[in-house]
């Protein structure tokens, strides 16, 4: 009453609080250790026993290699994000927020702010790691294979963010992982070629953003510039992860049942 | 939209007509009608289970399914301009566990006056609510390192930041003990005598119910009172409020079953 603030209006983003918002999950990451070494060193981990599982083929150690690089990031910032907003509808310091003058996008780009920092930290570890030190074989720059990257964990932020609303528990939501991120796994063109798929699933893998990730990986892997498709299949990545971010927002309630 | 404006002194703080609640195939809340004076503390007592949840909800603008008239601070329930006016505690602690005492309040108060310009403010806003609620010496735990009664007071905290004009407090005392409680209880009423807020209190304990202006008894989703903690002693001819609301509760009782009966 003392002092006269007027509330900032709450439809559009206000950066403050976006800002407020990934630093205050930075800071709750700071306080676990153990998370942030696992997200960051098992990825540098499945690729150096990558590279030795293919010793003898270092053909398939490039293409599979570049593939994961893309898939990494996108699983664990499924995980991590399903689990975060999941605790935070269940804790009730989002029934807390919602009730207070915070905007849902500022909730949600401060969340995918924050992961995206240590997406760019987990990439640019295990890109490094997989072209400087394992020898795989990129002829395109590894700056691309970044930003495919950094897309796919904004897609895994989405995704987490929207099924953490399906979830009633921690179990289940760990459960969404199988279902959600296996079956574009399999779709993906990573074991064998879309190509050579029945033709069912290979159309049901041209609907699946991961398809995308994969492909857009290996168009780097093989091109020294940035080709026509990359650029539509990073868009194709960009535009589902902004959808699904979208869908993710109107499962935030701010009055409940 | 209203066309005439009563002084904000003259409107209540909350002011229900025909105010029903549908949680799922139960109605809560039935036809609630009553209003809460600006300025005071109103206790809002019953059993548990009996609505006073779902009633701060309402309030608050968090619960879905909310018929009938219900105004807070001269603006509909859940009005975006409300959200910086009311402070709300849920029943469970609402605050992050991994981060510290003052951290959570830190990004609280980020959201309730955002900006790098009101920095100064906010780090005194911060530590003013952590005196408020006697975690100073707490100030840099984890909130998940602490006891039960203490998360609940940071959660608390956070309902005092900003200076609310009405304070939404559910259970605010429950697993305290009793030193705890008065000294809230004595922060409560300072709060509202010196910062001329409002106070809304639902407690299941009725011994609290003396410490309030005014009280709200409820059961089953109706308001079985609406009056002074004295004026319902007297009215009961009981000597605790305790007494007074079993009293009213039998009435009630007795009341239904002669409908019953005569249906």
């Amino acid at each position: 009453m003392s002092t006269t603030t007027t509330p900032a209006p709450t439809g559009a983003l206000n950066v403050a609080r976006t800002t407020a918002t990934a630093t205050r999950v930075l800071r709750q990451l700071r306080h676990d250790p153990r998370t942030i070494a696992l997200m960051i060193l098992i990825p540098c981990l499945m690729l150096f026993l990558l590279r030795y599982v293919f010793d003898g083929s270092p053909r398939t150690f490039d293409s599979i290699g570049a593939s994961l690089l893309g898939i990494f990031p996108l699983i664990t910032m499924f995980l991590v994000t399903s689990i975060a907003t999941l605790r935070e509808r269940t804790s009730g310091t989002l029934e807390r927020l919602l009730a207070m003058p915070l905007g849902k996008a500022d909730l949600i780009v401060g969340y995918a702010l924050a992961f995206g920092v240590l997406a760019i930290i987990q990439s640019a570890l295990a890109t490094g790691l997989a072209v400087w030190f394992l020898g795989l074989d990129v002829t395109g720059s590894p700056w691309l294979l970044l930003l495919v990257a950094l897309l796919d964990a904004l897609l895994g932020t989405a995704l987490g963010l929207f099924v953490s609303a399906f979830a009633a528990s921690e179990f289940q939501a760990v459960q969404f992982m199988p279902a959600v991120i296996f079956p574009q796994l399999l779709l993906c063109g990573l074991f064998t070629p879309r190509s050579n798929m029945q033709s069912v699933l290979e159309g049901l893998s041209d609907v699946l953003p991961m398809s995308y990730a994969v492909d857009g990986m290996n168009e780097v892997l093989r091109h020294t510039d940035m080709t026509a498709t990359f650029i539509r299949d990073a868009l194709i990545v960009a535009g589902c992860a902004l959808l699904v971010l979208g869908l993710g927002a109107a499962t935030l309630r701010r009055r409940t049942p | 939209m209203m066309n005439y404006l009563p002084g904000p002194a003259e409107t209540p703080a909350v002011r229900a007509v025909g105010l029903t609640v549908v949680r799922g195939p139960r109605t809560v809340l039935r036809g609630l009608e009553f209003a809460v004076p600006r300025g005071q503390i109103t206790g809002l007592l019953g059993p548990s289970g009996c609505g006073k949840s779902t009633l701060m909800r309402s309030i608050v603008g968090t619960q879905a399914k909310v018929a009938g008239t219900l105004e807070v601070l001269g603006r509909l329930a859940g009005h975006p301009t409300l959200r910086t006016r009311i402070g709300y505690v849920t029943q469970a602690p609402s605050v992050y566990d991994d981060l510290t005492v003052r951290q959570n309040l830190d990004y609280f108060a980020a959201i309730l006056d955002p900006g790098r310009a009101a920095a100064e403010r906010r780090q005194a806003d911060v530590t003013r609510a952590i005196t408020d609620v006697d975690l100073t010496s707490h100030a840099d735990a984890l909130a998940g390192n602490l006891s039960g009664g203490q998360r609940s007071r940071v959660s608390l905290a956070v309902a005092l930041l900003g200076t609310p004009e009405l304070l939404v407090l559910d259970e605010p005392t429950v697993g305290l003990d009793p030193v705890l409680r008065r000294d809230l209880w004595n922060l409560f009423h300072d709060i509202a005598a010196t910062r001329g807020a409002t106070l809304l209190i639902s407690s299941h304990v009725m011994d609290e119910a003396e410490r309030c202006h005014r009280l709200l008894l409820m059961r089953e989703g109706e308001i079985l009172a609406d009056d002074t903690p004295e004026a319902l002693r007297t009215r009961t001819g009981s000597e605790t409020v305790e007494a007074a609301f079993l009293h009213l509760v039998d009435e009630a009782v007795a009341a239904g079953r002669a409908k019953e009966t005569t249906r």
